[in-house]
């Protein structure tokens, strides 16, 4: 048995599986104390449905909690950032564009050292280990907890930032190293700035991480923790107290993942309907499509790995008005509805009392809604069905026609039909579809690099690639005979020699099942 | 008039370039960033109008020349370029009175900024391509007779070279290139050297401050929710570009990158939303040409950029992929380069096509 958790801003899901069948599920208000929250949930799914703890294999995690941390500048360590790349990249430091709000709540310290890497991997100066040694010592004078360490092209040639850890680890053994060439791709700035984000959230992951392993125990749970990540894929509880960025976007994808599994599609659009907004996302070959752009969170620039996700401000909780023309939101009573909406005994109209009133829901009570105008309820309903349509067909990839599947509290305002849909699912277990694709994540392993590929050799040095991605997988926990590979990727460099190509493979496989 | 450049200006300048890079040039980002800190450092930029110059002024260009892959990692130092200036001032026996862009698309259009507020010389509201083009020879500069070179081109540790190739500002660009692969596949050029009648002949004139209303127009429409593409062609319309139209919009279907003579080169083919149409853009780190079912809308030197449908952003042949909703909009170049002598160097020939150069507006007009 499994047990797959998603920790939201608002609500805490729970779910329990069993193979490929979903035993339980429950929501809960998420508690500001992450290990009591999920204590409370276990303790819920555990009367739900009553499970031996014993048989627990494994506890996957997804959380908001990190990155929330960052958007509201709470808790972040005072952290140094140490780039090794001069004489070049002096121009602009580390924190570069940073909003004050967030560089002043993490003292930011910026460190610009010798070192770095060409794109052909010769070494633009070379390290020196006083150099680093002294920023290390003036840093932690000026109250820095945590290292954030660049190098130019470190994911061509990681051994500066390698070698620049160990200097630092040496003087202060206790201090957190993060290390960007392990957290970012190709774009320093970017990677940099992940990195930072990185190191300024060690000592509260260091803390979710043992609260999450005590809550776990209280409930006389021994079975190995796993938080999911960006892309869909697990960590363990080790990992992420190194490397929390990597959950900042687990949210939309666990609900894709999730979708994926409850409908049993791997290529499809899935529509996740909450209260106040609809998120859509593809999934291609069972994965998240990722957003091809850098993103910024917090307004700081960064080049996570996220999933390419079109938000609109339209959920079961959105205000209806019939003022001129119908409106629907884009305001909207939010987790309220339960109270709020018409059917529940409250005074605003929302989008969850007009199907119910066109039969197409069956929540709260009915003859709440008997009264309106039934012109009123086709033009609404008529509007929120278009929006839903209108938004799907922007995330469509071909001219043909996809599959479409619903998920979330609201999915009853995702129409039956659409021009651009083949089908339209509504999966059973879909309310708690995040804590599902939690549950059901998979471990991978990714290379992303820049290859010279001789004439005639392209095969070869995709094969190393290959390789290389499969390796990362199975050191980090996949069954050997379950990995595959997902994603290839190819982006020819303009202007270099020896045809160099940054090439990105990405391995995932399942995590052992031990019973 | 000249006038200073305000930090608010620039990232709409930067906008703008993106528009006016037509595919390639480099994102302008890093370029902004530049500029930002060192106005944020109380370095001043003066934008120069070339009228202001005097005819025995001296002007040399600057720019970024290699891989826009390879600036997104190695950061420049922001000195590189200040060096490339002094060697060749002091090769030249002469010091500068301007900087001027040799290209106003793209990270380019960034470059010169970061060299005045470092040499504290205004810059000339002009350059010699009035857009991106893959080479150093692309230049109104060298088609109405000044030479490319001496060139200087320098990295980030101080290290310089001088390229000189007489009067052949083909052989420059293939020297220069071999210098910049093994500076690192970036490098930082000071080229053209010229007189202020010079620059006065054979600039394209007032394009920084055209890249910076492109963007500040696309920026107001955007807040204003207004169609970006409608306003952009309003404000064309009395500029030196004149025309500027939305060649189709619809949704990319296809892309294909390779590499060939050290040029990203490939193709896009975008689908109407309607499936009635379908255009394919060709380009060579830039968009050089565009067909719709089959027949030329739009061709080198004139401008084809792909935006973004609803917000009117640029998106670089490096970022088009597969399913993104975009519009195809085309600008005319300006008069100077569309003479015989300018089509010769950066006409459809230059980039390998066999379709003559016919004008977009007329292209458009017989649409």
């Amino acid at each position: 048995m499994k047990i797959g958790i998603d920790v939201g801003g608002t609500n805490t899901d729970a779910v329990l599986i069993d193979g490929s069948e979903v035993l339980a599920g429950v929501k809960s208000p998420t508690m500001s104390d992450v290990g009591q929250g999920i204590t409370g949930s276990l303790r819920r799914l555990q009367s739900a449905y009553s499970f031996d703890p014993a048989d627990v294999d494994a506890v996957m995690i997804g959380t908001t909690h990190f990155i929330n941390a960052l958007v509201e500048a709470e808790r972040l360590a005072p952290t140094a950032a140490i780039r090794l790349g001069l004489p070049a990249t002096g121009g602009l430091p580390p924190f570069v564009g940073w909003p004050a709000r967030i560089t002043e709540a993490l003292h930011a310290l910026p460190y610009m050292c010798h070192g770095g890497h060409e794109f052909d991997g010769r070494e633009i100066s070379p390290i020196n280990h006083d150099e680093i040694r002294r920023a290390a010592q003036d840093a932690v004078t000026k109250g820095a907890r945590s290292f954030a360490i660049s190098s130019v092209f470190s994911p061509v040639n990681s051994e500066f930032e390698q070698m620049a850890a160990e200097i630092i680890n040496a003087e202060f053994p206790e201090l957190p190293v993060s290390l960007s060439n392990e957290i970012g791709r190709v774009g320093l700035l970017e990677r940099e700035n992940a990195t930072i984000i990185n190191a300024a959230l060690r000592e509260l992951s260091a803390d979710v991480c043992s609260s999450l392993d005590q809550s776990l125990l209280a409930l006389n749970i021994h079975a190995p923790l796993f938080l999911s990540q960006n892309d869909g894929t697990l960590m363990d509880v080790d990992f992420a107290r190194k490397y929390p960025v990597a959950t900042f976007a687990s949210g939309p994808t666990n609900s894709m993942r999730g979708a994926a599994y409850l409908s049993g599609l791997k290529d499809c659009i899935v529509v996740d309907v909450g209260g106040t907004t609809t998120d859509v996302g593809v999934l291609q070959s069972g994965f998240p499509r990722e957003a091809a752009t850098e993103i910024e969170v917090a307004g700081i620039r960064t080049n996570f790995r996220m999933p390419d996700v079109l938000s609109v401000g339209l959920g079961g909780g959105s205000r209806i008005r019939f003022d001129s023309g119908v409106t629907v939101g884009p305001d909207s009573v939010g987790y309220r509805v339960t109270e709020d909406a018409l059917v529940f005994g409250g005074k605003t109209l929302t989008a969850t009392d007009i199907m119910v009133a066109a039969g197409d829901a069956e929540i709260g009570d009915p003859g709440r809604v008997s009264h309106l105008d039934p012109s009123m309820v086709k033009a609404a309903k008529d509007e929120i069905h278009r929006r839903i349509a209108e938004t799907v067909d922007r995330m469509r990839t071909s001219s043909d026609l996809v599959p479409v599947v619903a998920v979330g509290g609201g999915a009853f305002l995702v129409p039956e039909q659409m021009a651009c849909a083949s089908d339209v699912a509504r999966p059973g277990h879909s309310g708690v579809a995040n804590a599902i694709g939690a549950a059901i994540a998979q471990v991978g392993g990714e290379v992303d690099r820049i290859f010279a590929i001789p004439a005639g050799k392209r095969e070869e040095v995709l094969d190393q690639a290959r390789g290389e991605a499969i390796s990362k997988a199975i050191a980090a926990g996949a069954k050997a005979s379950t990995v595959q590979i997902v994603e290839i990727d190819e982006l020819p460099l303009a202007y270099l020699p020896g045809n160099a190509s940054r090439v990105r493979v990405k391995a995932v496989g399942d995590l052992p099942a031990s019973k | 008039m000249s006038f200073y450049l305000s930090l608010d200006d620039v990232p709409d300048l930067a906008r703008g370039a993106a528009i006016l890079g037509t595919g390639g040039g480099g994102d302008p980002l890093i370029g902004r960033l530049l500029v930002e800190e060192c106005l944020k450092n109380g370095k001043k930029i003066e934008i120069l109008d070339p009228t202001e110059l005097d005819d025995d002024d001296f002007v040399i260009s600057t720019a970024m020349m290699g891989a826009p892959t390879v600036v997104v990692e190695k950061v420049p130092a922001g000195t590189e370029a200040v060096l490339s200036l002094r060697a060749l001032e002091k090769h030249l026996g002469k010091t500068a009175d301007a900087t001027i862009p040799m290209e106003c698309g793209g990270l380019n259009s960034m470059i010169p900024l970061v060299v005045a507020a470092e040499a504290g010389i205004p810059v000339v509201d002009g350059d010699g391509m009035g857009r991106a083009f893959p080479e150093l020879q692309m230049e109104t500069f060298g088609v109405y007779g000044v030479s490319g070179s001496p060139l200087a081109v320098s990295d980030e540790n101080g290290h310089t070279c001088i390229v000189d190739t007489g009067q052949d500002n083909q052989r420059m660009e293939t020297f220069a290139r071999a210098v910049t692969i093994k500076m690192g596949g970036a490098a930082y050029i000071a080229e053209y050297p010229m007189s202020g009648a010079d620059v006065k002949r054979t600039a394209i004139r007032n394009t920084v401050t055209l890249a910076l209303n492109i963007g500040r127009t696309l920026r107001k429409a955007k807040d204003k929710h207004l169609d970006p593409l409608a306003e952009l062609s309003a404000f064309l319309k009395d500029t030196i570009y004149g025309h500027g139209t939305v060649l189709m919009r619809g949704k990319v279907v296809d892309v294909e990158r390779f590499v060939r003579d050290g040029f990203t080169q490939g193709f896009a083919a975008v689908e109407s939303f309607d499936g009635g149409d379908e255009m394919r853009i060709q380009f060579r780190n830039e968009n050089v040409i565009a067909h719709k079912n089959g027949a030329v809308v739009a061709i080198v030197p004139d401008l084809i950029t792909i935006v973004d449908v609803d917000l009117g952003t640029p998106i670089t042949s490096e970022a088009l992929r597969f399913g993104q909703r975009v519009a195809v909009y085309g600008i005319s170049t300006p008069a100077i380069m569309r003479t015989p002598e300018a089509l010769q160097v950066f006409g459809p020939q230059a980039f390998g096509l066999h379709e003559p150069w016919v004008a977009l507006e007329q292209l458009s007009a017989a649409r």
